[in-house]
């Protein structure tokens, strides 16, 4: 996958866009949610600046916030790369969860972290995935969840492999309370993630210019993938093939989210 | 790097030296049979010897053994009758990915395997086992056609990855693994994967989210191929029965996790050698399973199989 840095730093309030590198005064880039005010193109969030940016203020309340991975195959650097993970991305887990309201509708939300592990699924996102929807199966609630992950997360090994199936199974636990499941895919979306859980949204979105796909680049390569048009494996991509049903900015995902909860819930 | 053909090459040389004798005391009419008695032992105790210390990639190269019976091997050997049908009914027919309706033991199935090709013209037909989305919805339509006539799933697992190329991506490759999970869950009919050779990673799940999942003694499941690992963690593609070894991708050590159901034991020597035993060996732990399950109700099932998946993960809870 395209290693992307973080937007770089320039000194005092200025930051500039990793995509057509141009210097931004940073209150107008956060105003435009961290789109770049030149080019358009959206960069990463962390799941609590997505939370803060989509649901209604101080509505929040995490679930599940002290699951922790442990490392059921002493794989090498593993328990190196977690407590990395931490120190980067500031969370506990690849993933964070809860109950919220959008625009007064009670909903269970699921955000990813790609700083995290590059957003990997292993023990730990599959439970919480998974307990969302069993949640809002119970309470009749919705889910949206925002996707952001390079896959399932090697280091758990088969264990990582199961937690596609096991999400799966609660999704469908959740389509038979008849509660819609949005999914919202942001850079990037990929492999286990993509091949499980959020492809089995009633309704897809996707920002634009998301990386969506399910090999990586570098297992496309070695499996000697060629003639990729230009656009292989981004949001557009996927929308112009019939797998993404709207690609929205971000500032239009929470009005777009709304109006979806409207028309869906009963 | 140490290749399965290398740790088989001395056995090879005893069986062609046998054959050779066999041969001659054929043509000439001598006995020779303390001569082929004395190596026959002699390979058995090299058989033996190579096989108790195998590594984890001597696994990995055994599981994609070129000589290793497929889907429809087995499926010749081990059922009674068998009708492959074929078609997604949205326009393809993918060849990596076998389906049909079979009879075995008093059972009648919904068989649903991955297929390899035997020659370079029937793999490349085959796609090396890479099922497309086309592959997957085909298995999609067996699942719904064994739900509506109360028939049990079998799945054969034989796959090193779902395909990942530009036409596979642009239909929904993703997509139509997530719904080929999606789809067995919510049968309620005994459904059974039996992991034959190679179980890749998104490309295998897709067909194992089944009440049972059992391995044969020498095939591997994976989360991703060890080359791929070893790529990552290494930096050098080389390094993969390292790697091998770090995911523990072989049949012992997934039960031993709690991961899969099983282990069916493999003929001395591997099911190469001996593909009508491994199939028998196949088809009577199937069948015991169906027994299990089939004292199951429907509702029971769905349950069991929900269940079974949704207690797997380690974790830990902070205070």
């Amino acid at each position: 996958m395209q290693r992307r840095a973080a937007v770089s730093m320039i000194p005092e309030q200025w930051v500039q866009c990793i995509k057509c590198k141009k210097i931004l005064f940073r209150p107008d880039f956060e105003r435009a949610l961290r789109v770049c005010t030149h080019c358009g193109y959206h960069h990463r969030l962390s799941a609590r600046e997505r939370i803060l940016y989509t649901v209604d203020p101080d509505s929040f309340r995490e679930t599940d916030a002290e699951l922790r991975s442990a490392d059921p195959l002493g794989f090498p650097e593993y328990a190196e790369k977690l407590r990395k993970g931490v120190a980067t991305s500031g969370e506990q887990e690849a993933i964070i969860t809860g109950t919220a309201t959008l625009n007064g509708y009670e909903i269970v939300i699921g955000v990813m972290d790609f700083g995290f592990m590059g957003g990997s699924m292993g023990s730990v996102v599959g439970e919480k995935v998974t307990r969302a929807f069993e949640r809002a199966a119970e309470r009749k609630l919705p889910v949206i969840m925002f996707c952001a992950s390079g896959g399932a997360r090697m280091q758990e090994g088969l264990i990582s492999l199961m937690q596609m199936a096991k999400t799966t199974a609660a999704v469908g636990k959740l389509h038979r309370t008849r509660m819609p499941y949005i999914a919202v895919f942001t850079d990037p979306t990929m492999a286990g993630v993509l091949a499980s859980f959020a492809s089995l949204a009633d309704v897809i979105l996707a920002e634009p210019g998301a990386l969506v796909g399910f090999a990586g680049q570098r297992v496309a390569a070695q499996a000697g993938v060629s003639k990729a048009p230009a656009n292989f494996q981004t949001a557009e991509f996927q929308y112009e093939h019939g797998m993404i049903d709207l690609i929205v900015p971000r500032r239009q995902i929470r009005p777009t989210l709304a109006y979806l909860l409207e028309m869906l819930l009963p | 790097m140490m290749t399965i053909f290398e740790i088989e090459k001395p056995i090879n040389e005893l069986e062609s030296a046998i054959a050779e004798l066999r041969q001659l005391a054929l043509e000439k009419g001598l006995d020779r049979s303390r001569e082929i008695a004395e190596l026959e032992a002699q390979r058995e105790r090299l058989l033996r010897q190579i096989f108790e210390h195998l590594s984890a990639w001597d696994k990995v190269l055994l599981a994609r053994h070129p000589k290793r019976p497929y889907a429809l091997d087995y499926i010749r050997l081990m059922c009674e009758s068998f009708m492959e049908l074929h078609g997604d009914r949205l326009g393809f027919d993918d060849p990596a990915i076998v389906a049909g309706l079979g009879k075995m033991g008093g059972y009648k199935l919904v068989i649903v395997g991955q297929q390899k090709g035997r020659d370079l013209k029937e793999r490349q037909q085959r796609n090396f086992g890479m099922a497309k989305p086309e592959g997957y919805r085909k298995a999609m339509r067996m699942f719904r056609l064994a739900e509506k006539f109360r028939l049990p799933v079998l799945t054969l697992v034989d796959t090193p990855a779902a395909d990942p190329g530009v036409e596979s991506e642009s239909r929904g490759i993703s997509e139509s693994i997530a719904q080929s999970m999606l789809t067995l869950f919510e049968l309620t009919v005994p459904t059974i994967a039996v992991i034959i050779g190679e179980g890749g990673s998104g490309g295998a799940i897709a067909l194992a989210a089944t009440n049972r999942v059992l391995m044969l003694e020498y095939a591997i499941y994976s989360v991703i191929p060890p080359e791929g690992c070893a790529a990552i963690l290494y930096r050098d593609p080389n390094k993969a029965p390292q790697a091998a070894e770090a995911l523990k991708l072989t049949a012992d050590r997934a039960l031993e996790l709690g991961l899969i159901d099983g282990i069916i034991p493999e003929p001395l020597g591997a099911a190469h050698r001996d593909p009508q035993t491994t199939a028998l060996s196949i088809r009577a732990a199937v069948l015991q399973q169906l027994e299990t399950l089939s004292q199951l109700s429907p509702e029971e099932l769905r349950e069991q199989r929900y269940q079974r998946f949704r207690n797997i993960g380690v974790f830990q809870t902070a205070q």
